[in-house]
């Protein structure tokens, strides 16, 4: 019986459509051509954290992963000398 | 010659006279070691975005400059020994900016040979079309 019921629910999970979730093909980054990721750029980085704070994923911003890589060390950067938040709350 | 930037935040209750006598002090520091100021930028008073110490703001300012890297360790110590800078960070720029400047240009050159390819292409899909309607 319990077995039955995840198995349901399970299935139940796995034929749920994705909604609510943004999908971005293009970023900003690359849309505005921006090569070089400023860390003094507070409101740029800020379209890239959520709201706790914390780097979105690249599967919700569209960007490569080198933009990514760049990104995370801006944000970082950022972090250290106050311009972002580790973490909101 | 490698590009730097070093930021650092000042205590929000800071002296103006101290803090430009900071910057001048840091201003020489890069000169006599053979660097170049290239620009000195002031945010001014600034919300913090978390606390640091007992501290809710900050009093921003970058230095940019040119030089071999002999000077930061001085530029660094000066600003640890300063009481009122409550947080610095020195960063290398050269490197990320030339690739930036590299990958700029690489799409200049992309762009101009591709008009005549995509050109190329569409033919190449009418004829597909063409094809197929027949």
């Amino acid at each position: 019986m319990a077995e039955m019921e995840t198995e349901e629910r399970g299935g139940k999970a796995a034929r749920m459509p994705r909604t609510g979730m943004r999908r971005r093909r293009i970023s900003r980054l690359s849309a505005e051509k921006i090569d070089y990721i400023d860390y003094k750029d507070v409101k740029l980085l800020q379209s890239f954290i959520a709201e706790n704070g914390k780097v979105m994923p690249r599967r919700l911003t569209g960007v490569t992963s080198q933009q990514q890589r760049k990104l995370v060390e801006a944000i970082k950067r950022a972090r250290t000398l106050a311009l972002l938040p580790f973490t909101k709350y | 010659m490698r590009t730097y930037e070093v930021g650092f935040i000042a205590a929000p209750n800071t002296a103006d006279d101290d803090l430009s006598k900071l910057n001048s002090q840091i201003e020489q520091i890069i000169t006599d070691r053979g660097g170049k100021i290239t620009k000195i930028d002031n945010w001014g008073r600034r919300k913090l975005a978390y606390r640091i110490g007992k501290f809710d703001e900050g009093v921003y300012t970058f230095v940019y400059f040119q030089g071999v890297g002999k000077e930061i360790a001085e530029v660094e110590r000066r600003l640890r020994v300063t009481d009122f800078v409550i947080r610095y960070l020195t960063v290398r720029t050269d490197e990320a900016l030339k690739r930036a400047e590299k990958l700029r240009s690489k799409r200049k050159v992309s762009l101009a040979p591709r008009s005549p390819d995509d050109d190329f292409d569409l033919d190449l899909d009418l004829e597909d079309e063409e094809m197929e309607g027949m």
